[in-house]
C-alpha cells in the first residue's frame, strides 16, 4: 500500500500505469472485491454527484436560508454576459457551488473527501467534461485518482475541518481535484503530484470558521475558490511548472499548521467569520439568542 | 493506516450537510442500534466538544436518531428522524457536555428498553468514518471498515479458544483481535474483526460456546 505521494508516483511510473489504476488495483487487493465491483461502486458515486449538480443548478435553498441559488445566478450570468474569467472556469465554479448548496439543503451528495468540501471534485470533473469530452471510464478514473491523493492526505494529516481547519478539508479536496484533472488532461503522475502540491500550498492556513456552525457560510464559496484553484494549478503543472516544496512535505506542513490551529478556528464556530458581528447576528437569528 | 479504502475518501453517499457531524454521527447511532440488537425504547445521547457546540445546525441529532432507527447515511428519512422515532416508540434526550475529551466529535449513547441497557462511546474521525472507543465501560478500537464480532464473556480459560474454534471451523479469518476484562474472573470482552461477513448460523454457534454472555456483529 502506498503511504505517501512519492510512493504513489513511483508505483505508477515503474509499472507504467496511471494513478487511477494504482488505486483500483490497491482497492481490489485491500477489500478482496473484483475490478467490476470496485468500478461499479465508483460509478454509483459518480451518479450521485451528477444528480447533485443537476439539482443544484435548478436551484435549492437551505433550511437556514443562508445559502442556495448562487449556482443558478452564475449560470445565468454566463449565458447573458461576457464574463471575466471565462465560461470553463465559471462552469466549474457553478457546479462546485451547486453541489455544496444541495449539501447545505440536506440533499444527497457524495463526500469527497468530506461533505463540506464535496463541491471541488465534481465541480472540476463536470466543468471539464465539455472541454475534454471524457468517456464514462475516464470520469470514473478521475475519481480514483482524486481518491488516491485524498487517501495519502487522510493517512498522513487530516481531512476534516474539526481536526485541521479548512485547509484540511477544502484544501485536500481542491488538491485531489487538481491532481485528477491533470491525469484526465493527459499529464503524467508526477505532474498530478505537482498540481496537488501547488493547490494545497495556496490553501495552507485556511481556518474552519462556519457561521452558526453550519456547513454553509463560507463553505459554499470556499468550494468555489477551491475548484477554481484546482483548474489553475492543473494548468500550471501541465505547463511544466513544478513545486519547489515536494507534495509530501506540503502535506506535512498542512498537518503541522493544523496541529497549531486553536480550537476556535476548527469548526467550533467560535472564531473567524463565525465571530464577526454579522456572523453572530445570523447565528442568533437562526437559533434564537442564547 | 486508518483510511484503507478509496471509498473512505470518495464517499460515503450521504444526506448533507456534514460528513463528520451528519454521516459519521449516523454511523455511530447505527452501531449502537446494531450492538443493542433491537429497537431501543429510549436513548440518552451525550455530545462533546464540536458535536455539543454545533449539532443543531449539522443535523447531528437527527443523524444519530436515524442511526438508532437503523437508517444508512443516505436514507432520506434522516431528515424527519424525530418524527420516525416517535412512531417507533423511542424517546430521545440530548445532553450538551462541557467535559473535554480526546476527540472533538464524540458522542456517548446509552440505549435501553424494559429488559436491558447498553452504552457506547463513538467518535467521528472525518469523511464519514466512525469508530467505537468504548462499550459498556470497556475501551476498544474498532475500525468500522470490516465486519466485526463483539463477544461479552466471563473471564475463564477456554472461552477464547471456543470462539476461535468456531470461526476456524467455518473458515472465517481473523484480521484483528483484542481481549479486555474488568478484573480477573469477571466480565470480559472480545473484539474480533474478520475478513468475511459472519453468517447467522455461526452467530448461533458462538452463543452456545462456554462462558459466553452476548454476541453481536457489526457489518461494514
Amino acid at each position: 500500500m502506498f503511504r505517501n505521494v512519492s510512493e504513489l508516483v513511483h508505483i505508477a511510473e515503474t509499472e507504467n500505469i496511471p494513478i487511477s489504476e494504482v488505486m483500483i488495483r490497491q482497492e481490489m487487493e485491500e477489500t478482496g472485491k473484483t475490478r467490476e465491483e470496485v468500478i461499479s461502486q465508483m460509478d454509483n458515486n459518480l451518479e450521485v454527484m451528477e444528480k447533485a449538480v443537476e439539482d443544484g443548478l435548478k436551484g435549492v435553498e437551505s433550511h437556514s436560508g443562508l445559502t442556495g441559488g448562487d449556482a443558478v445566478l452564475i449560470q445565468k450570468y454566463m449565458s447573458e454576459k461576457k464574463t471575466l474569467s471565462g465560461n470553463l472556469l465559471l462552469d466549474v465554479v457553478s457546479k462546485a457551488v451547486a453541489t455544496n448548496e444541495v449539501n447545505a439543503a440536506m440533499g444527497m451528495i457524495c463526500a469527497t473527501p468530506t461533505a463540506g468540501s464535496a463541491g471541488c471534485v465534481p465541480g472540476v470533473l463536470f466543468g471539464l467534461k465539455e472541454k475534454l469530452n471524457p468517456t464514462r471510464e475516464q470520469m470514473i478514473n478521475f475519481l480514483f485518482t482524486a481518491g488516491a491523493f485524498g487517501q495519502v492526505v487522510a493517512n498522513n494529516a487530516f481531512i476534516s475541518g474539526a481536526a485541521g481547519g479548512c485547509q484540511a478539508e477544502v484544501g485536500s479536496a481542491a488538491g485531489m481535484a487538481s491532481a485528477a484533472a491533470v491525469e484526465m488532461a493527459g499529464g503524467t503522475p508526477q505532474q498530478s503530484a505537482e498540481a496537488m502540491a501547488i493547490t494545497l500550498k495556496n490553501m495552507l492556513g485556511l481556518v474552519c470558521d462556519p457561521v452558526a456552525g453550519l456547513v454553509e457560510v463560507p463553505c459554499v464559496k470556499r468550494n468555489a475558490m477551491g475548484s477554481s484553484q484546482a483548474i489553475i494549478s492543473a494548468d500550471l503543472a501541465l505547463a511544466g511548472v513544478t513545486s519547489r516544496i515536494p507534495c509530501d512535505e506540503v502535506i506535512g506542513a498542512m498537518y503541522r499548521i493544523g496541529r497549531q490551529m486553536p480550537s476556535a478556528l476548527r469548526e467550533t464556530a467560535e472564531g473567524g467569520l463565525a465571530a464577526t458581528p454579522t456572523g453572530r447576528a445570523l447565528a442568533a437569528k437562526i437559533f434564537g439568542a442564547n | 493506516m486508518k483510511f484503507r479504502s478509496v471509498f473512505d475518501i470518495i464517499g460515503p453517499v450521504m444526506i448533507g450537510p456534514s460528513s463528520s457531524h451528519t454521516a459519521g454521527a449516523a454511523r455511530i447511532g447505527r452501531m449502537a442500534r446494531q450492538l443493542f440488537g433491537k429497537q431501543p425504547k429510549w436513548a440518552k445521547i451525550h455530545l462533546y466538544e464540536s458535536f455539543a457546540k454545533t449539532y443543531r445546525g449539522h443535523g447531528t441529532d437527527v443523524a444519530i436518531i436515524g442511526g438508532l432507527l437503523d437508517y444508512d447515511t443516505f436514507d432520506e428519512r434522516i431528515k424527519e428522524a424525530f418524527h420516525h422515532a416517535e412512531e417507533a416508540g423511542m424517546t430521545v434526550e440530548f445532553f450538551e457536555e462541557d467535559a473535554s475529551v480526546e476527540h472533538p466529535n464524540t458522542a456517548r449513547i446509552i440505549v435501553g428498553d424494559d429488559e436491558s441497557e447498553f452504552e457506547l462511546v463513538g467518535i467521528s474521525i472525518g469523511g464519514g468514518k466512525a469508530e467505537i472507543t468504548e462499550i459498556n465501560g470497556f475501551e476498544l478500537r474498532l475500525s468500522g471498515s470490516s465486519p466485526a464480532i463483539l463477544v461479552m464473556h466471563n473471564d475463564r480459560f477456554g472461552a477464547i479458544a471456543s470462539v476461535t474454534k468456531v470461526l476456524a471451523h467455518h473458515k472465517i479469518n481473523i484480521g484483528h483481535m483484542e481481549v479486555t476484562r474488568k478484573d480477573i474472573g469477571k466480565e470480559a470482552l472480545m473484539v474480533i474483526e474478520t475478513d468475511e461477513r459472519i453468517p447467522e448460523v455461526v452467530m448461533d454457534e458462538l452463543r452456545d460456546c462456554d462462558h459466553i454472555l452476548q454476541v453481536v456483529t457489526i457489518h461494514d
